[in-house]
Protein backbone atom coordinates (compact mmCIF):
# COMPACT_ATOMS: atom_id res chain seq x y z
CA UNK A 1 0.00 0.00 0.00
CA UNK A 2 2.70 2.49 1.06
CA UNK A 3 5.04 1.54 -1.79
CA UNK A 4 2.11 1.82 -4.14
CA UNK A 5 1.43 5.34 -2.83
CA UNK A 6 5.07 6.42 -3.18
CA UNK A 7 5.20 5.07 -6.73
CA UNK A 8 2.06 6.99 -7.62
CA UNK A 9 3.41 10.21 -6.18
CA UNK A 10 6.66 9.77 -8.07
CA UNK A 11 5.06 8.94 -11.40
CA UNK A 12 2.45 11.72 -11.15
CA UNK A 13 4.65 14.35 -9.49
CA UNK A 14 4.19 16.80 -12.36
CA UNK A 15 0.42 16.66 -12.07
CA UNK A 16 0.50 16.91 -8.27
CA UNK A 17 2.89 19.84 -8.26
CA UNK A 18 0.88 21.78 -10.80
CA UNK A 19 -2.34 21.07 -8.92
CA UNK A 20 -0.70 22.14 -5.67
CA UNK A 21 0.32 25.50 -7.11
CA UNK A 22 -3.13 26.01 -8.62
CA UNK A 23 -4.71 25.17 -5.29
CA UNK A 24 -2.61 27.70 -3.40
CA UNK A 25 -3.29 30.30 -6.07
CA UNK A 26 -7.05 29.79 -5.88
CA UNK A 27 -7.13 29.81 -2.08
CA UNK A 28 -4.97 32.88 -1.70
CA UNK A 29 -6.47 35.06 -4.36
CA UNK A 30 -9.92 34.23 -3.00
CA UNK A 31 -8.81 35.03 0.55
CA UNK A 32 -7.09 38.26 -0.41
CA UNK A 33 -10.17 39.49 -2.25
CA UNK A 34 -12.40 38.19 0.55
CA UNK A 35 -10.42 40.16 3.12
CA UNK A 36 -10.40 43.23 0.90
CA UNK A 37 -14.20 43.13 0.77
CA UNK A 38 -15.17 41.84 4.22
CA UNK A 39 -12.79 43.88 6.37
CA UNK A 40 -13.92 47.36 5.27
CA UNK A 41 -17.50 46.14 5.11
CA UNK A 42 -17.26 44.84 8.67
CA UNK A 43 -15.87 48.17 9.86
CA UNK A 44 -18.64 49.97 7.99
CA UNK A 45 -21.50 47.94 9.45
CA UNK A 46 -19.99 48.31 12.93
CA UNK A 47 -20.37 52.05 12.46
CA UNK A 48 -23.82 51.94 10.86
CA UNK A 49 -25.27 49.18 12.98
CA UNK A 50 -28.74 49.15 11.52
CA UNK A 51 -27.27 47.66 8.34
CA UNK A 52 -25.36 44.99 10.24
CA UNK A 53 -28.13 42.43 10.49
CA UNK A 54 -29.18 42.48 6.81
CA UNK A 55 -25.59 42.45 5.51
CA UNK A 56 -24.49 39.60 7.74
CA UNK A 57 -27.78 37.84 6.97
CA UNK A 58 -27.11 37.88 3.22
CA UNK A 59 -23.59 36.47 3.62
CA UNK A 60 -24.96 33.86 6.01
CA UNK A 61 -27.48 32.75 3.38
CA UNK A 62 -24.67 32.30 0.86
CA UNK A 63 -22.88 30.21 3.44
CA UNK A 64 -25.79 27.82 3.73
CA UNK A 65 -25.76 26.96 0.01
CA UNK A 66 -23.93 23.64 -0.32
CA UNK A 67 -20.59 24.32 -1.96
CA UNK A 68 -21.08 21.84 -4.78
CA UNK A 69 -24.44 23.46 -5.60
CA UNK A 70 -22.95 26.95 -5.58
CA UNK A 71 -20.31 25.90 -8.11
CA UNK A 72 -23.13 24.38 -10.15
CA UNK A 73 -25.22 27.60 -10.05
CA UNK A 74 -22.30 29.71 -11.16
CA UNK A 75 -21.39 27.71 -14.26
CA UNK A 76 -24.42 28.81 -16.36
CA UNK A 77 -23.76 32.42 -15.31
CA UNK A 78 -20.00 32.59 -15.50
CA UNK A 79 -18.99 29.64 -17.62
CA UNK A 80 -16.14 27.46 -16.50
CA UNK A 81 -12.66 28.49 -15.43
CA UNK A 82 -10.78 29.80 -12.47
CA UNK A 83 -12.81 33.04 -12.22
CA UNK A 84 -15.94 31.04 -11.48
CA UNK A 85 -14.11 29.08 -8.80
CA UNK A 86 -12.70 32.29 -7.30
CA UNK A 87 -16.12 33.88 -7.00
CA UNK A 88 -17.51 30.86 -5.20
CA UNK A 89 -14.53 30.77 -2.85
CA UNK A 90 -14.74 34.51 -2.12
CA UNK A 91 -18.41 34.13 -1.21
CA UNK A 92 -17.49 31.47 1.33
CA UNK A 93 -14.62 33.49 2.78
CA UNK A 94 -16.80 36.56 3.37
CA UNK A 95 -18.92 35.51 6.31
CA UNK A 96 -16.28 34.50 8.86
CA UNK A 97 -14.18 37.59 8.23
CA UNK A 98 -17.17 39.95 8.09
CA UNK A 99 -18.80 38.61 11.22
CA UNK A 100 -15.61 38.56 13.24
CA UNK A 101 -14.62 42.07 12.20
CA UNK A 102 -18.05 43.33 13.16
CA UNK A 103 -18.14 41.44 16.45
CA UNK A 104 -14.58 42.45 17.27
CA UNK A 105 -15.29 46.13 16.80
CA UNK A 106 -18.63 46.27 18.57
CA UNK A 107 -17.27 44.33 21.52
CA UNK A 108 -14.66 46.99 22.23
CA UNK A 109 -15.66 48.34 25.65
CA UNK A 110 -17.75 51.47 25.10
CA UNK A 111 -16.03 53.20 28.01
CA UNK A 112 -12.78 53.09 26.03
CA UNK A 113 -14.23 54.65 22.90
CA UNK A 114 -16.11 57.20 25.01
CA UNK A 115 -12.87 58.17 26.71
CA UNK A 116 -11.25 58.50 23.28
CA UNK A 117 -14.05 60.71 22.04
CA UNK A 118 -13.99 62.83 25.18
CA UNK A 119 -10.26 63.36 24.87
CA UNK A 120 -10.67 64.70 21.38
CA UNK A 121 -9.76 61.79 19.15
CA UNK A 122 -11.22 62.00 15.66
CA UNK A 123 -13.37 59.18 14.33
CA UNK A 124 -10.54 57.75 12.28
CA UNK A 125 -8.14 57.98 15.21
CA UNK A 126 -10.61 56.04 17.33
CA UNK A 127 -10.84 53.43 14.57
CA UNK A 128 -7.11 53.05 13.93
CA UNK A 129 -5.80 53.54 17.47
CA UNK A 130 -8.53 51.95 19.57
CA UNK A 131 -11.09 49.86 17.73
CA UNK A 132 -8.89 48.16 15.17
CA UNK A 133 -6.03 47.09 17.48
CA UNK A 134 -8.50 45.82 20.07
CA UNK A 135 -10.55 43.94 17.45
CA UNK A 136 -7.49 42.48 15.72
CA UNK A 137 -7.49 39.13 17.57
CA UNK A 138 -11.13 38.63 16.52
CA UNK A 139 -10.38 39.63 12.95
CA UNK A 140 -7.42 37.26 12.79
CA UNK A 141 -9.57 34.43 14.10
CA UNK A 142 -12.08 35.13 11.33
CA UNK A 143 -9.36 35.12 8.68
CA UNK A 144 -8.10 31.84 10.09
CA UNK A 145 -11.52 30.22 9.82
CA UNK A 146 -11.92 31.55 6.30
CA UNK A 147 -8.50 30.22 5.28
CA UNK A 148 -9.16 26.66 6.40
CA UNK A 149 -12.61 26.79 4.81
CA UNK A 150 -11.27 28.10 1.51
CA UNK A 151 -8.42 25.60 1.27
CA UNK A 152 -10.94 22.80 1.79
CA UNK A 153 -13.59 24.05 -0.62
CA UNK A 154 -11.02 24.87 -3.31
CA UNK A 155 -10.92 21.09 -3.88
CA UNK A 156 -14.26 21.47 -5.69
CA UNK A 157 -12.79 23.93 -8.17
CA UNK A 158 -11.99 20.95 -10.38
CA UNK A 159 -15.69 20.68 -11.28
CA UNK A 160 -15.62 24.09 -12.95
CA UNK A 161 -12.33 23.35 -14.67
CA UNK A 162 -10.23 25.54 -12.41
CA UNK A 163 -7.78 22.81 -11.44
CA UNK A 164 -6.31 22.52 -7.97
CA UNK A 165 -5.72 19.43 -5.90
CA UNK A 166 -9.34 18.43 -6.54
CA UNK A 167 -8.13 17.42 -10.01
CA UNK A 168 -5.83 14.82 -8.53
CA UNK A 169 -8.51 13.47 -6.21
CA UNK A 170 -11.14 13.36 -8.97
CA UNK A 171 -8.82 11.51 -11.33
CA UNK A 172 -8.02 9.03 -8.62
CA UNK A 173 -11.72 8.45 -7.95
CA UNK A 174 -12.51 7.91 -11.61
CA UNK A 175 -9.70 5.42 -12.08
CA UNK A 176 -10.34 3.63 -8.78
CA UNK A 177 -6.81 4.60 -7.81
CA UNK A 178 -6.89 5.08 -4.03
CA UNK A 179 -3.24 6.08 -3.95
CA UNK A 180 -3.93 8.94 -6.32
CA UNK A 181 -6.93 10.05 -4.23
CA UNK A 182 -4.64 10.08 -1.24
CA UNK A 183 -1.93 11.95 -3.16
CA UNK A 184 -4.49 14.73 -3.72
CA UNK A 185 -6.21 14.67 -0.32
CA UNK A 186 -3.11 14.58 1.82
CA UNK A 187 -1.62 17.88 0.54
CA UNK A 188 -5.03 19.57 1.01
CA UNK A 189 -5.12 18.45 4.62
CA UNK A 190 -1.49 19.43 5.22
CA UNK A 191 -2.07 22.81 3.60
CA UNK A 192 -5.12 23.46 5.79
CA UNK A 193 -3.38 22.36 8.97
CA UNK A 194 -0.19 24.30 8.36
CA UNK A 195 -2.03 27.51 7.50
CA UNK A 196 -4.19 27.06 10.55
CA UNK A 197 -1.13 26.74 12.75
CA UNK A 198 0.61 29.66 11.07
CA UNK A 199 -2.40 31.91 11.50
CA UNK A 200 -2.89 30.76 15.06
CA UNK A 201 0.60 32.04 15.74
CA UNK A 202 -0.18 35.33 13.97
CA UNK A 203 -3.41 35.60 15.95
CA UNK A 204 -1.46 35.26 19.18
CA UNK A 205 0.98 37.91 18.00
CA UNK A 206 -1.93 40.15 17.08
CA UNK A 207 -3.32 40.11 20.61
CA UNK A 208 -2.25 43.43 22.06
CA UNK A 209 0.24 43.22 24.86
CA UNK A 210 -1.37 44.06 28.15
CA UNK A 211 -4.47 42.04 27.24
CA UNK A 212 -2.91 38.61 27.11
CA UNK A 213 -3.42 37.71 30.73
CA UNK A 214 -7.10 38.49 30.81
CA UNK B 1 -16.51 80.95 33.48
CA UNK B 2 -18.75 78.37 31.87
CA UNK B 3 -22.20 79.75 31.25
CA UNK B 4 -25.27 77.76 30.23
CA UNK B 5 -27.73 80.03 28.51
CA UNK B 6 -31.31 78.70 28.52
CA UNK B 7 -30.26 75.21 27.58
CA UNK B 8 -32.88 72.63 26.71
CA UNK B 9 -32.14 69.06 25.72
CA UNK B 10 -34.72 66.75 24.22
CA UNK B 11 -33.71 63.24 23.31
CA UNK B 12 -35.13 61.56 20.19
CA UNK B 13 -37.36 59.38 22.38
CA UNK B 14 -39.07 62.53 23.69
CA UNK B 15 -37.59 62.67 27.17
CA UNK B 16 -36.60 66.14 28.19
CA UNK B 17 -33.28 65.86 30.01
CA UNK B 18 -32.81 69.58 30.56
CA UNK B 19 -35.51 72.21 30.77
CA UNK B 20 -34.38 75.72 29.98
CA UNK B 21 -31.38 75.64 32.29
CA UNK B 22 -29.31 78.76 32.86
CA UNK B 23 -26.36 78.51 35.21
CA UNK B 24 -22.82 79.75 35.53
CA UNK B 25 -19.87 77.70 36.71
CA UNK B 26 -17.09 79.74 38.23
CA UNK B 27 -13.50 79.61 37.04
CA UNK B 28 -10.93 77.94 39.26
CA UNK B 29 -13.48 76.31 41.52
CA UNK B 30 -14.70 72.77 41.92
CA UNK B 31 -18.39 72.63 41.15
CA UNK B 32 -20.29 69.45 41.88
CA UNK B 33 -23.49 68.65 40.02
CA UNK B 34 -25.68 66.35 42.06
CA UNK B 35 -29.12 64.84 41.79
CA UNK B 36 -30.98 61.55 41.56
CA UNK B 37 -30.38 59.43 38.46
CA UNK B 38 -32.10 60.79 35.39
CA UNK B 39 -32.01 64.37 36.63
CA UNK B 40 -29.87 65.50 33.70
CA UNK B 41 -26.63 66.08 35.58
CA UNK B 42 -24.47 64.02 33.24
CA UNK B 43 -26.15 65.49 30.18
CA UNK B 44 -25.44 68.97 31.51
CA UNK B 45 -21.77 68.15 32.01
CA UNK B 46 -21.32 66.41 28.67
CA UNK B 47 -22.56 69.51 26.90
CA UNK B 48 -19.45 71.37 27.95
CA UNK B 49 -17.23 69.29 25.67
CA UNK B 50 -20.00 68.75 23.15
CA UNK B 51 -20.49 65.06 23.78
CA UNK B 52 -24.09 66.17 24.01
CA UNK B 53 -25.52 68.97 21.92
CA UNK B 54 -28.30 71.23 23.24
CA UNK B 55 -31.62 71.18 21.45
CA UNK B 56 -32.04 74.85 22.35
CA UNK B 57 -29.78 77.39 24.00
CA UNK B 58 -26.04 77.79 24.07
CA UNK B 59 -23.01 77.15 26.25
CA UNK B 60 -20.33 79.79 26.55
CA UNK B 61 -16.82 79.43 27.89
CA UNK B 62 -15.48 82.85 28.89
CA UNK B 63 -18.39 84.34 26.94
CA UNK B 64 -17.40 82.56 23.74
CA UNK B 65 -19.90 80.07 22.38
CA UNK B 66 -18.45 76.57 22.25
CA UNK B 67 -20.01 76.17 18.83
CA UNK B 68 -17.33 78.50 17.50
CA UNK B 69 -14.54 76.10 18.43
CA UNK B 70 -13.90 72.93 16.43
CA UNK B 71 -15.34 70.06 18.43
CA UNK B 72 -12.13 68.00 18.41
CA UNK B 73 -10.02 71.02 19.42
CA UNK B 74 -12.52 71.83 22.17
CA UNK B 75 -12.31 68.33 23.63
CA UNK B 76 -8.53 68.33 23.55
CA UNK B 77 -8.57 71.52 25.60
CA UNK B 78 -10.87 70.04 28.26
CA UNK B 79 -9.84 67.24 30.61
CA UNK B 80 -12.25 64.32 30.87
CA UNK B 81 -12.47 61.63 33.54
CA UNK B 82 -15.20 58.98 33.38
CA UNK B 83 -16.63 56.54 35.88
CA UNK B 84 -15.55 53.47 33.95
CA UNK B 85 -12.01 54.88 33.69
CA UNK B 86 -11.59 53.91 30.02
CA UNK B 87 -7.85 53.51 29.82
CA UNK B 88 -6.76 51.92 26.55
CA UNK B 89 -5.80 48.36 27.54
CA UNK B 90 -3.36 47.87 24.65
CA UNK B 91 -1.22 50.87 25.53
CA UNK B 92 1.26 51.29 28.35
CA UNK B 93 0.58 53.76 31.15
CA UNK B 94 3.06 56.11 29.54
CA UNK B 95 1.14 56.12 26.26
CA UNK B 96 -2.24 56.31 27.99
CA UNK B 97 -1.27 59.22 30.18
CA UNK B 98 0.38 61.06 27.30
CA UNK B 99 -2.45 60.59 24.85
CA UNK B 100 -3.89 64.11 24.86
CA UNK B 101 -0.47 65.83 24.66
CA UNK B 102 0.32 63.54 21.72
CA UNK B 103 -2.96 64.49 20.03
CA UNK B 104 -2.06 68.11 20.65
CA UNK B 105 1.33 67.57 19.04
CA UNK B 106 3.58 68.13 22.05
CA UNK B 107 7.18 66.90 21.87
CA UNK B 108 7.81 63.52 23.46
CA UNK B 109 10.14 64.98 26.02
CA UNK B 110 7.68 67.64 27.15
CA UNK B 111 4.91 65.02 27.35
CA UNK B 112 7.03 62.61 29.38
CA UNK B 113 8.10 65.30 31.83
CA UNK B 114 4.53 66.42 32.31
CA UNK B 115 3.28 62.85 32.80
CA UNK B 116 6.05 62.04 35.28
CA UNK B 117 5.33 65.17 37.26
CA UNK B 118 1.60 64.44 37.46
CA UNK B 119 2.14 60.79 38.36
CA UNK B 120 4.34 61.81 41.25
CA UNK B 121 1.60 64.19 42.36
CA UNK B 122 -0.97 61.40 42.54
CA UNK B 123 1.46 59.10 44.30
CA UNK B 124 2.43 56.69 41.52
CA UNK B 125 6.17 56.19 41.07
CA UNK B 126 6.74 56.90 37.32
CA UNK B 127 9.71 54.55 36.92
CA UNK B 128 7.63 51.63 38.17
CA UNK B 129 4.31 52.35 36.48
CA UNK B 130 5.17 53.99 33.15
CA UNK B 131 5.98 50.71 31.34
CA UNK B 132 3.02 48.80 32.81
CA UNK B 133 -0.31 48.07 31.19
CA UNK B 134 -3.61 49.32 32.67
CA UNK B 135 -4.90 45.87 33.59
CA UNK B 136 -1.84 45.31 35.78
CA UNK B 137 -3.01 48.15 38.04
CA UNK B 138 -5.70 48.22 40.73
CA UNK B 139 -8.91 50.16 40.16
CA UNK B 140 -7.75 53.04 42.33
CA UNK B 141 -4.40 53.22 40.54
CA UNK B 142 -6.12 53.10 37.16
CA UNK B 143 -8.36 56.03 38.04
CA UNK B 144 -5.33 57.97 39.28
CA UNK B 145 -3.93 57.48 35.79
CA UNK B 146 -7.34 58.57 34.48
CA UNK B 147 -6.90 61.83 36.38
CA UNK B 148 -3.31 62.18 35.15
CA UNK B 149 -4.50 61.65 31.58
CA UNK B 150 -7.15 64.33 31.98
CA UNK B 151 -4.64 66.84 33.36
CA UNK B 152 -1.73 65.97 31.05
CA UNK B 153 -2.74 68.35 28.29
CA UNK B 154 -2.85 71.18 30.85
CA UNK B 155 -6.52 72.00 30.33
CA UNK B 156 -8.23 74.88 32.12
CA UNK B 157 -11.40 72.90 32.52
CA UNK B 158 -11.70 69.31 33.75
CA UNK B 159 -14.93 67.32 33.55
CA UNK B 160 -15.36 64.41 35.93
CA UNK B 161 -18.29 62.04 35.49
CA UNK B 162 -18.74 60.16 38.78
CA UNK B 163 -15.03 59.39 38.70
CA UNK B 164 -14.75 57.65 42.05
CA UNK B 165 -18.10 55.90 42.38
CA UNK B 166 -16.88 52.57 40.96
CA UNK B 167 -13.99 52.36 43.40
CA UNK B 168 -13.86 50.64 46.76
CA UNK B 169 -14.59 52.94 49.74
CA UNK B 170 -10.95 53.24 50.82
CA UNK B 171 -9.62 54.18 47.39
CA UNK B 172 -12.57 56.52 46.96
CA UNK B 173 -11.80 58.41 50.13
CA UNK B 174 -8.11 58.62 49.27
CA UNK B 175 -8.80 59.93 45.78
CA UNK B 176 -11.28 62.50 47.12
CA UNK B 177 -8.63 63.78 49.48
CA UNK B 178 -5.99 63.81 46.77
CA UNK B 179 -8.28 65.68 44.40
CA UNK B 180 -9.01 68.25 47.09
CA UNK B 181 -5.34 68.87 47.78
CA UNK B 182 -4.45 68.77 44.08
CA UNK B 183 -7.11 71.37 43.36
CA UNK B 184 -5.68 73.66 46.05
CA UNK B 185 -2.51 73.81 44.00
CA UNK B 186 -3.72 73.78 40.43
CA UNK B 187 -6.99 75.74 40.65
CA UNK B 188 -8.64 74.27 37.59
CA UNK B 189 -12.27 74.74 36.78
CA UNK B 190 -13.55 71.30 37.70
CA UNK B 191 -17.07 70.12 36.97
CA UNK B 192 -17.73 67.02 39.02
CA UNK B 193 -20.87 64.95 38.54
CA UNK B 194 -21.83 62.75 41.47
CA UNK B 195 -24.84 61.21 43.15
CA UNK B 196 -23.07 61.00 46.50
CA UNK B 197 -23.97 63.94 48.76
CA UNK B 198 -21.17 63.20 51.24
CA UNK B 199 -18.68 63.35 48.38
CA UNK B 200 -20.10 66.63 47.10
CA UNK B 201 -20.11 68.23 50.57
CA UNK B 202 -16.54 67.07 51.10
CA UNK B 203 -14.86 68.20 47.91
CA UNK B 204 -16.95 70.91 46.25
CA UNK B 205 -16.71 74.69 46.42
CA UNK B 206 -20.15 74.93 44.87
CA UNK B 207 -22.92 72.43 44.51
CA UNK B 208 -25.63 72.45 41.88
CA UNK B 209 -28.62 70.34 42.93
CA UNK B 210 -30.73 69.11 40.04
CA UNK B 211 -34.05 67.35 39.67
CA UNK B 212 -35.88 66.35 36.50
CA UNK B 213 -33.89 68.59 34.21
CA UNK B 214 -34.09 71.65 36.42
CA UNK B 215 -31.78 73.24 38.93
CA UNK B 216 -33.21 73.22 42.44
CA UNK B 217 -30.41 75.05 44.21
CA UNK B 218 -26.92 76.38 43.67
CA UNK B 219 -24.74 77.11 46.65
CA UNK B 220 -21.76 76.28 48.76
CA UNK B 221 -21.93 73.14 50.91
CA UNK B 222 -22.71 75.42 53.86
CA UNK B 223 -25.56 77.08 52.00
CA UNK B 224 -27.09 73.70 51.29
CA UNK B 225 -26.79 72.46 54.84
CA UNK B 226 -28.01 75.62 56.49
CA UNK B 227 -30.45 76.87 53.94
CA UNK B 228 -31.83 74.14 51.72
CA UNK B 229 -33.93 75.93 49.11
CA UNK B 230 -36.89 73.58 49.40
CA UNK B 231 -38.14 70.26 50.68
CA UNK B 232 -36.57 68.36 47.82
CA UNK B 233 -33.09 69.67 48.56
CA UNK B 234 -33.62 69.07 52.27
CA UNK B 235 -34.73 65.49 51.64
CA UNK B 236 -31.95 64.91 49.17
CA UNK B 237 -29.32 66.06 51.59
CA UNK B 238 -31.09 64.09 54.28
CA UNK B 239 -32.26 65.44 57.60
CA UNK B 240 -29.78 63.25 59.40
CA UNK B 241 -26.85 64.67 57.46
CA UNK B 242 -28.14 68.19 58.07
CA UNK B 243 -28.39 67.56 61.81
CA UNK B 244 -24.95 66.00 61.91
CA UNK B 245 -23.51 69.06 60.26
CA UNK B 246 -25.29 71.57 62.43
CA UNK B 247 -25.71 70.33 65.98
CA UNK B 248 -25.34 73.93 66.99
CA UNK B 249 -28.57 74.60 65.14
CA UNK B 250 -30.40 73.20 68.11
CA UNK B 251 -29.00 75.88 70.36
CA UNK B 252 -31.13 78.81 71.43
CA UNK B 253 -31.16 82.07 69.55
CA UNK B 254 -30.14 84.06 72.63
CA UNK B 255 -26.69 82.51 72.34
CA UNK B 256 -26.19 84.52 69.16
CA UNK B 257 -26.74 87.89 70.80
CA UNK B 258 -23.47 89.08 69.28
CA UNK B 259 -25.02 88.86 65.84
CA UNK B 260 -28.25 90.69 66.58
CA UNK B 261 -28.70 93.99 64.84
CA UNK B 262 -30.97 96.89 65.61
CA UNK B 263 -31.50 98.07 62.05
CA UNK B 264 -34.83 97.30 60.54
CA UNK B 265 -33.48 96.41 57.12
CA UNK B 266 -36.62 94.84 55.74
CA UNK B 267 -40.39 95.01 55.96
CA UNK B 268 -41.06 91.25 55.84
CA UNK B 269 -40.72 90.55 59.51
CA UNK B 270 -41.93 87.81 61.81
CA UNK B 271 -41.53 87.54 65.52
CA UNK B 272 -39.58 84.89 67.34
CA UNK B 273 -38.64 84.20 70.93
CA UNK B 274 -35.02 84.18 71.98
CA UNK B 275 -35.74 80.79 73.50
CA UNK B 276 -36.46 79.32 70.07
CA UNK B 277 -33.72 77.27 68.41
CA UNK B 278 -31.49 78.54 65.66
CA UNK B 279 -33.03 75.84 63.53
CA UNK B 280 -36.50 77.31 64.00
CA UNK B 281 -35.15 80.70 62.97
CA UNK B 282 -33.63 79.18 59.84
CA UNK B 283 -36.86 77.42 58.96
CA UNK B 284 -38.79 80.68 59.35
CA UNK B 285 -36.30 82.56 57.21
CA UNK B 286 -36.65 79.94 54.48
CA UNK B 287 -40.18 81.17 53.81
CA UNK B 288 -40.10 83.52 50.83
CA UNK B 289 -42.31 85.99 52.70
CA UNK B 290 -39.93 86.43 55.62
CA UNK B 291 -36.59 88.18 55.43
CA UNK B 292 -36.04 89.38 58.96
CA UNK B 293 -36.86 88.09 62.43
CA UNK B 294 -37.64 90.33 65.37
CA UNK B 295 -36.39 88.65 68.52
CA UNK B 296 -38.13 89.06 71.85
CA UNK B 297 -36.78 88.07 75.20
CA UNK B 298 -39.53 87.80 77.80
CA UNK B 299 -41.74 90.22 75.85
CA UNK B 300 -38.91 92.69 75.43
CA UNK B 301 -37.55 93.39 71.92
CA UNK B 302 -33.83 92.61 71.84
CA UNK B 303 -32.86 92.83 68.14
CA UNK B 304 -33.22 91.63 64.57
CA UNK B 305 -31.57 88.71 62.88
CA UNK B 306 -31.50 87.73 59.19
CA UNK B 307 -29.94 84.99 57.06
CA UNK B 308 -26.68 86.84 56.62
CA UNK B 309 -26.09 87.30 60.31
CA UNK B 310 -27.03 83.68 60.94
CA UNK B 311 -24.48 82.65 58.32
CA UNK B 312 -21.88 84.83 59.97
CA UNK B 313 -22.56 83.00 63.19
CA UNK B 314 -22.11 79.71 61.36
CA UNK B 315 -18.80 80.84 59.90
CA UNK B 316 -17.66 82.04 63.28
CA UNK B 317 -18.53 78.64 64.68
CA UNK B 318 -16.72 76.84 61.86
CA UNK B 319 -13.65 78.93 62.51
CA UNK B 320 -13.79 77.98 66.14
CA UNK B 321 -14.40 81.57 67.16
CA UNK B 322 -16.51 82.62 70.06
CA UNK B 323 -19.97 82.99 68.61
CA UNK B 324 -21.73 82.90 71.95
CA UNK B 325 -21.50 85.38 74.75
Amino acid sequence: MLTNFIETVQSRSDLIQQAFVEHIYLSFVALAIGIAIALPLGILIARYRKYAEPVIGVTAIFQTIPSLALFGFLVPLMGIGSNTALIALIIYALLPILRNTYTGIISVDSSITEAGRGMGMTRSQILTQIEFPLALPFIMAGIRTATVLTVGIATLATFVGAGGLGDVIYRGLQSYNNSLVLAGALPVALLAISFDLLLKWVEKKATPKGMKNT
Amino acid sequence: MIRFDQVTKKFPDGTEALKNVSVSIRTGELTAIIGPSGCGKTTLMKMINRLEVPTKGDILIDEKSIKETDQVELRRSIGYVIQRIGLLPHMTIQKNAGLVPKLKGWSEEKTLNRVKELMTTVGLEPDIYLPRYPLELSGGQQQRIGVVRALAGDPNIVLMDEPFSALDPISREQLQKELRSLQKRIHKTIVFVTHDMDEALKIADNIIVMREGKIEQIGSPDDLIHAPANDFVRDFIGQERIDRQRTFAQRKLQELANFFSHEKTNEHIEEISSNDSIKTAITMLEKPTVNLLAIHHEDKFVGYIDQTSLLRAVIAKEEGGNYAD
